[in-house]
């Protein structure tokens, strides 16, 4: 029942928004999201915004793992 | 897609399976890790990790909103479809759910009417253009659909929309894990936790695993790094004896959750003791709508009262989302029960552990 597809917000009417994803466009409710803003990734389930991705946090997982991996791959 | 394809990285998945490997085979002993999230599940089979590792038992548990309802809450829904003048609205994967007797599927063709709605929003839309009916939305899922009701219910109450009502079968993923930990049956040597369940209650519902249980939780996300990179953490902690709770998923989930969401989600909804398949009546794990909100009620408003019957014979959906079988260990399993002649939910609902193992993979 999740998508787990992040989203991006193209535009904002009032409490909706119109969100895109793979060139495809559709409404989402911002309801449970009211911060939400143009131009930001959410996670949209069952027609509402659920959560914001953060952008920052996406970049700093990958490179903490890379830099993880990199090391363990030189103590061989 | 953004932050989609990065998180699918071959190169670095094949580093992280190697790094998984060796620490888990430095872990003297099997270790078994539960996911509670049917996305997480289907995600695990479809990207392979269900049998990369020798030394990792991965298994799944009540994770799936529809196959963790009754039998006797599917029999009410029949109940309800049965009566003149309602339209029930539902997402799709309740349809062919079986009841004792009966499912919506063959409801409909008997003349039921019954819409399936992406949102709960479209089923309020339904009441709206469908004034002389009774529009009831089946409330089916876990802490990340509930705040969606919740939002509806506060919209139609807005809107003053009487024609509209739920039958609120909603649960809480964190009371069942605590349930699930205190049988002496169940072995779990850590929790891969929920993506988006999380997403709206944060983090802290869960540490009591850590604190009570000694066991290490991890939020994590669906790709298939994702996956890999909580497993990886799982193993850590068990390695260095320190269990806690950590978010792998943190672009997504914040320690806080969505305390928005968690607000409204409290607004219209309390906590009660729900049945559970498989599981039995776990106290505090269902949402019931408060007495402010009783007018939305559907089970206030029609008789819905079924007779108590016993779940198919020989299905072992309960055992299953336990983790104490493996779907493949069904007698049923494949033969008499497929995904296009379900006999128990856990083969029906997409996100179900069986339907997946029959889909991805046998194993």
């Amino acid at each position: 029942m999740c998508i787990a597809v992040p989203c991006q917000i193209v535009a904002i009417h009032d409490s909706t928004a119109i969100v895109e994803v793979g060139g495809v466009r559709k409404e989402a409710w911002l309801d449970l999201l009211t911060e939400a803003k143009v131009g930001d990734y959410v996670i949209v389930h069952a027609g509402y915004a659920i959560q914001k991705v953060d952008a920052e946090n996406a970049e700093q997982t990958l490179r903490l793992l890379r830099e993880m991996l990199e090391r363990e791959g030189d103590n061989q | 897609m953004k932050y989609l394809d990065e998180y699918r990285d071959p190169a670095m998945a094949h580093d992280l399976i190697e790094r998984i490997k060796d620490l888990s085979a430095s872990i003297n002993r099997k270790t078994r890790f539960m996911e509670v999230c049917g996305s997480h599940t289907v995600a695990i089979y479809k990207a392979g990790i269900k049998s990369l590792f020798p030394n990792l038992d991965l298994i799944s548990g009540p994770g799936c909103p529809v196959c963790v309802t009754s039998s006797r809450d599917i029999d009410q829904i029949i109940r309800l479809a049965e009566l003149p003048g309602i339209i029930v609205a539902t997402f799709g994967d309740m349809i062919r759910v079986p009841g004792t007797t009966s499912s919506l599927q063959e409801e409909i063709s008997r003349g039921a009417k019954v819409s399936v709605v992406y949102s709960p929003l479209d089923a309020l839309g339904i009441a709206r253009e469908n004034q002389a009916k009774k529009v009831v939305f089946l409330a089916v899922g876990f802490e990340t659909t509930a705040p969606t009701i919740a939002a509806t219910i506060l919209q139609a109450e807005r809107e003053g929309v009487r024609n509209f009502s739920i039958l609120s079968y909603h649960k809480l993923i964190p009371p069942a894990m605590k349930a699930l930990l205190a049988e002496d049956e169940v072995r779990i040597d850590g929790f891969l936790c929920p993506g988006h369940v999380s997403a709206i209650i944060g983090s802290t519902p869960y540490e009591f695993i850590p604190k009570e249980y000694h066991l290490p939780a991890v939020i994590a996300g669906f790709e298939p790094l994702d996956i890999l990179q909580a497993l990886f953490m799982l193993l850590m902690q068990i390695k260095g004896n320190r269990p806690a709770v950590e978010i792998q998923y943190s672009r997504v989930v914040r320690p806080e959750g969505n305390p928005g969401a968690m607000k409204k989600l409290w607004q219209v909804f309390q906590p009660a003791d729900a049945t559970w398949r498989g599981l039995g009546v776990i106290p505090e794990s269902g949402l019931v709508l408060r007495q402010e909100f009783a007018h939305y009620d559907a089970s206030r408003q029609f008789d819905l009262s079924v007779e108590e019957r016993a779940d198919p014979p020989g299905c072992q959906c309960g055992q299953v989302l336990k983790g104490l079988q493996r779907p493949t260990d069904c007698p049923l399993f494949g033969r008499v029960c497929n995904p296009q002649q379900p006999v128990g939910p856990c083969m029906v609902s997409a996100e179900g552990s069986c339907a997946a193992a029959y889909k991805y993979g046998r194993s």
